[in-house]
């Protein structure tokens, strides 16, 4: 068991990546706490673990229910040792063509959750250390013209992530944070945003990016969930400020 | 650390195995059930590691290699083949360091470490992507694992020349992952940038610092490389065999072409 005795947070883990990732920590060990703004999709993902889970309602971009949710757990668990800051959103627009608002939306959620979730994490963690998981994306290291906010907000996880790395070392806190750079994986968020596309569009970008993988293919959520693993025990234990690349060869082109 | 990354059933040919970092991975790999060819210019080191692996359990046989030749990258392969029945983890770790200022290096020395730490890169992943791809006498595709560095990331006085090997390394990888992707080799390649790790290699940086005038004495060499590393301690030979093993799994079977920096933080700022 590699993460036996860890309790661990994984926000939007209803769904996609993050219920791969709860159900890969379960199986290594670890309590785990499911949250996500659909809190039916976090009771089904908990319920399928057992014993080794429970689910929360959380809208991350909720400063007030970060402090709540992670109250929760320090009332049920007296600790929290894993935090992966998963919950995320893609809409699809170019820069021309994105709303105030989207982009708003867009980073309310993808960076603004991950500064607040790291920021109350770090408060509960700093006692006695922990492993915080922001899931950037390789669109946080390349652009894409389709994406402008979400290559913006995921960008922005990925320095950010350093920022808190270096802090956290700084003040001689046992917290290391790292971040993940998914390629494209088969999940509903990425489906649901090609789904907006319209059918020609969304063939073409398929097609596009599909072919742009050098491994061929879209990588599957467990290959996602398994660098998380290794990131929250600790067999990484000399990573810190540090990037996963898990994208089938996506950004090595 | 049970289940982690599993590897058995496959075999593993890794390089500078008698010491540091290589001897690590080799433990590191036989601990996850993975069949070993151990190989290092010091055969000695390397036979006595494969003895001590067997006792306790595991597959392992050592053989000489000298990186740098050709005809022995061949040998080797095809003896880890015979002897393992197969090839599937390449972990191209043997390496040199060459210090000093660089107005002072001189050519032999420089392209002699380019030789080591290069040259030995593309001749391993050569001789192993013939026998790996589909249809090679291996044939079960796999994971190519190439030891870079740090110094292949970031600039560092008295670094230049191995820097300069480093950071080739660092692009071999990706253009090899890119050629085996589109090729449908299955065959994936990583590099890993470890920071200052503890071993004989990792020792000879404070003395290069204290040689090219940067530092006083090994003592404040030290104390200027651990004020470079924000986790506040240089890094242990296991923490780099841990993501050896994790990138030679099928845990890792959606990364290629990419850099794993296990540095303790010191280039994230």
């Amino acid at each position: 068991m590699r993460v036996e005795g860890k309790i661990a947070l994984v926000t939007g883990g209803g769904s996609g990546l993050g219920e791969a990732m709860c159900v890969r920590l379960a199986q290594e060990g670890a309590v785990v706490v499911v949250t996500d703004i659909n809190v039916e999709s976090a009771e089904r993902v908990a319920q399928s673990i057992g014993d080794r889970a429970i689910a929360m309602q959380q809208d991350v971009a909720d400063e007030a229910r970060w402090a709540a949710v992670l109250d929760d757990i320090v009332e049920r668990y007296g600790q929290l040792d894993v935090l992966v800051n998963n919950a995320g959103i893609a809409l699809v627009g170019t820069v021309e063509d994105t709303t105030l608002e989207d982009w708003r939306l867009t980073n309310s959620i993808n960076l603004d959750a991950v500064f607040l979730g790291t920021r109350e994490a770090i408060k509960i963690m700093k006692e006695r250390g922990g492993s915080i998981i922001n899931i950037s994306s390789v669109e946080g290291i390349i652009g894409e013209q389709k994406i402008a906010a979400y290559n913006a907000s995921k960008g922005g996880v990925r320095i950010f992530t350093k920022s808190a790395a270096l802090h956290c070392c700084d003040q001689g806190y046992a917290i290391r944070v790292n971040s993940v750079h998914p390629g494209f994986i088969e999940t509903p968020m990425v489906s649901g945003a090609i789904d907006t596309m319209g059918e020609i569009e969304s063939e073409a970008f398929t097609t596009r990016i599909v072919g742009n993988i050098p491994m061929g293919h879209m990588g599957e959520p467990i290959d996602v969930a398994n660098g998380v693993l290794y990131l929250a025990s600790d067999e990484s234990k000399y990573m810190t400020g540090s990037e996963l690349v898990i994208d089938g060869g996506y950004i090595a082109r | 650390m049970s289940g982690f990354a599993d590897l058995s059933g496959k075999v593993a040919l890794v390089t500078g195995a008698a010491v540091g970092i290589g001897a690590a991975c080799a433990k590191e790999l036989a601990a996850a059930g993975a069949k070993l060819m151990l190989t290092d210019i010091n055969a000695h080191g390397c036979e006595q590691l494969a003895g001590q692996l067997s006792e306790a359990g595991a597959t392992a046989f050592a053989g000489a290699q000298d990186v740098t030749d050709e005809q022995q990258w061949q040998q080797t392969v095809t003896s880890t083949v015979e002897q393992c029945g197969g090839l599937d983890i390449l972990v191209n770790n043997a390496g040199a360091y060459t210090g000093g200022l660089l107005v002072d290096n001189e050519l032999e020395a420089v392209r002699k470490v380019h030789q080591i730490n290069v040259e030995s890169i593309f001749l391993g992943m050569k001789y192993a992507a013939q026998v790996m791809q589909p249809g090679g006498s291996a044939g079960r595709g796999g994971s190519i694992i190439n030891l870079s560095s740090v110094a292949g990331l970031i600039g560092v006085p008295g670094h230049t020349a191995y820097g300069s090997t480093k950071g080739a390394v660092r692009l071999y990888t990706k253009h090899a992952a890119v050629e085996f992707g589109r090729l449908c080799y299955g065959i994936r390649v990583n590099s890993i940038h470890p920071g200052v790790i503890e071993t004989a290699m990792g020792r000879m940086v404070f003395q290069d610092l204290v040689d090219i005038g940067v530092s006083e004495n090994l003592e404040e060499a030290e104390q200027a490389i651990l004020d470079m590393i924000p986790l506040g301690n240089i890094g242990a030979v296991e923490d780099i065999a841990r993501m050896t093993r994790f990138l030679a799994s099928d845990e890792a079977s959606y990364c290629t072409g990419a850099e794993f920096v296990v540095d303790g933080g010191m280039t994230a700022g």
